[in-house]
């Protein structure tokens, strides 16, 4: 079984058409996760049917209990975060500031604080249009731990695939690069960066590339609308060569993208031209260099 | 004022909306532009400038103290992020999960784990004419965006006196970034593509701004790709449109080039100057 991680740094490069793409190629061989969970959108292409659903808890918030607080102010010295206001000798937590470290509620000397643990999010185990599973989720507003609920995701994604001895877990994942992304890509078996060529796509990719190489993995590249910069392009597979990225492929700058995501569809459902053949070619072409 | 550039989904144009309004309403008076999305920043391909200053960004992290330490084992029972752990008879510290708040060090017997700094970042200044810009990057491998954007609005509030307008490039998402980069903003302007995804995450980024309760109104970028459904959702839920940025392949290919797009492309400036109109119908500019 193989972990093939497809992210891109910068947003809109068209990874997630991409991705979704590729699972309808890979059937019901492959278990799909998407772990861009900030923005989780898969599901608009896919439609799964979140058969089954469970809430996700992860991190803390402090609470005082106004009855045992003795108003000492302990907790308003150690707080780091600011997040313990006083107003006419009353304390209390301003939960948007707090970071759930508790350092509060372990120097409370009567005990008055306590942690309670967050509800961050919900995933979902879901049967595709096609039949395949895929594993999903949503995070709470603001919530802050997107890389807790990613690695939630792969881990579900794994155990199913794992069961069933598929062939392929393929995930699509988060932009960035920060700890979403950084869950995203641990245990990959290859990473696809899905990129553009714009100045700011380029840039986005090398930094993405780095933490890539912080991981020790192997990666290939897909240039999604090559046209609009050709030497930016010529830039980006000079780049790929120098590191031993494989390029896949090219795509043309084409709003055929667009117009089947407008019908919840992927672009293997919509286009039979050019584009279709270039996935095809795409997954071929990802299941050798995987295998 | 301050007035943040946000997104649910990335690239919608939250860079292109906030380097073109800042360099438009800079050549009446001064503005500062920030660039909060400090995992990828990018508005500095858009905006050049002279350099004034480069400024490292540390956090405060425990370095353990072999010769002090009695091994108790209270650093890792109080931290609440599995960033301290004591190993048979080792203390290890994993500086990328650490949110620096001083438990583990305040709390241990023997003060065995000072605080010490530790780089995550940096932010730069820049100037051209009355355009301030200011960019915080986040150092790659480092996965905690929010302390960096943090210094980096701390960073204009220090530098700036509190009159001049401000305008933040939020990072994409809903999650905690987004939150630390426009909770202190007077309005947020949400940015958008007219298509299914665009919608999708706009939605999301509509319930954060309404949970912190903010003021916001959507620009519509790449108008006439995609559908009229994000335009439709404004009128139902009554979100002031202030724009439109017509969908144009020049308009991408000068993106890629760096260009500022209000600089080569008349058309897409009018789009701009039309948002700058309503910001003032809608009392956000004077
Ligand atoms: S430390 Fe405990 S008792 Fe003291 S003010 Fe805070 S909550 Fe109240
Ligand atoms: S848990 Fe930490 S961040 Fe939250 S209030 Fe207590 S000390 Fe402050
Ligand atoms: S709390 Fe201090 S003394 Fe105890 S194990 Fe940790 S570092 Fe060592
Ligand atoms: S400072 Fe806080 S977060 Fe960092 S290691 Fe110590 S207890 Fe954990």
């Amino acid at each position: 079984m193989k972990e093939i991680v497809v992210i891109s740094g910068k947003g809109g490069t068209g990874k997630t058409s991409i991705t979704a793409a590729f699972a309808m190629l890979a059937g019901t061989r492959a278990v799909i996760a998407d772990c861009d969970v900030d923005a989780a959108d898969m599901h608009l292409l896919l439609q799964p049917d979140f058969a089954h659903s469970e809430d996700f808890y992860s991190g803390f918030k402090a609470e005082i209990n106004q009855e045992l607080c003795t108003k000492c102010g302990k907790c308003k010295q150690v707080c780091r975060f600011d997040a313990v206001h006083e107003i006419d000798n009353l304390y209390s937590i301003i939960n948007l500031d707090c970071e759930g470290c508790g350092y509060c509620a372990e120097i409370c000397p009567v005990k008055a604080i306590q942690m309670v643990e967050q509800n961050v999010g919900k995933w979902y185990i879901s049967k595709i249009k096609n039949n395949a599973q895929m594993v999903h989720a949503r995070l709470g507003i603001g919530a802050d731990n997107s890389g807790k609920l990613v690695a939630k995701v792969k881990k579900e994604a794994k155990n199913i695939a794992q069961e069933a001895s598929k062939d392929f877990i393929l995930v699509d994942g988060s932009p960035g690069i920060g700890c979403p992304v950084v869950s995203s890509l641990s245990g990959a078996d290859y990473v696809i960066i899905v990129t553009e060529p714009t100045l700011p796509g380029f840039h986005d990719m090398q930094r993405v590339f780095e933490l890539i190489q912080n991981f020790h993995l192997s990666a290939g590249c897909i240039i999604n609308k090559y046209d609009v910069n050709e030497a930016i392009s010529e830039k980006i597979k000079s780049f790929c060569k120098k590191n031993s990225i494989d390029i896949i492929s090219y795509f043309p700058y084409d709003e055929t993208f667009t117009q089947a995501m407008t019908q919840g569809k992927t672009i293997v459902e919509f286009d039979d031209g050019n584009l279709k053949k270039i996935l095809v070619d795409s997954w071929k072409k990802i299941k050798l260099l995987t295998d | 004022m301050k007035i943040s550039i946000a997104s649910g989904k990335g690239g919608t144009g939250k860079t292109t909306l906030a380097t073109n309004l800042a360099y438009l309403l800079s050549q009446k008076s001064s503005v500062i532009l920030a660039d909060l999305d400090v995992e990828e920043p990018n508005s500095g391909f858009f905006i050049k400038g002279k350099e004034i200053q480069e400024k490292k960004v540390f956090k405060m992290i425990p370095e353990w103290d072999k010769e002090k330490c009695i091994l108790c084992g209270n650093c890792q029972r109080v931290c609440k992020f599995n960033a301290v752990i004591k190993l048979w008879e080792e203390v290890l510290v994993f500086n990328q999960l650490c949110h620096s708040c001083y438990a583990c060090s305040e709390l241990c017997p023997q003060n065995a784990l000072p605080m010490k700094s530790y780089e995550v970042g940096k932010i730069t200044e820049f100037e051209q004419n009355n355009l301030h810009f200011v960019e915080g990057k986040l150092n790659v491998g480092e996965e905690q965006a929010v302390p960096l954007i943090k210094e980096t609005i701390d960073f204009t509030n220090h530098n700036y006196s509190s009159d001049i307008l401000r305008i933040f490039d939020a990072p994409p998402g809903t999650s905690c970034p987004v939150i630390e980069a426009t909770k202190d903003a007077d309005y947020i302007i949400l940015i958008t593509e007219p298509t299914p995804f665009g919608l999708h995450d706009m939605k999301l980024a509509v319930e954060v701004m309404r949970e912190l309760k903010k003021d916001f109104g959507v620009v519509i970028n790449r108008y006439g790709i995609g559908n009229d459904d994000a335009i439709k959702y404004c009128e139902d839920e009554k979100i002031p449109l202030l724009g439109k940025i017509p969908n144009m392949k020049k308009a991408a290919e000068a993106y890629a080039k760096g260009e500022l797009l209000s600089e080569v492309l008349p058309e897409i400036r009018n789009a701009f100057e039309s948002i700058i109109e309503n910001l003032r119908t809608w009392d956000v500019l004077l």
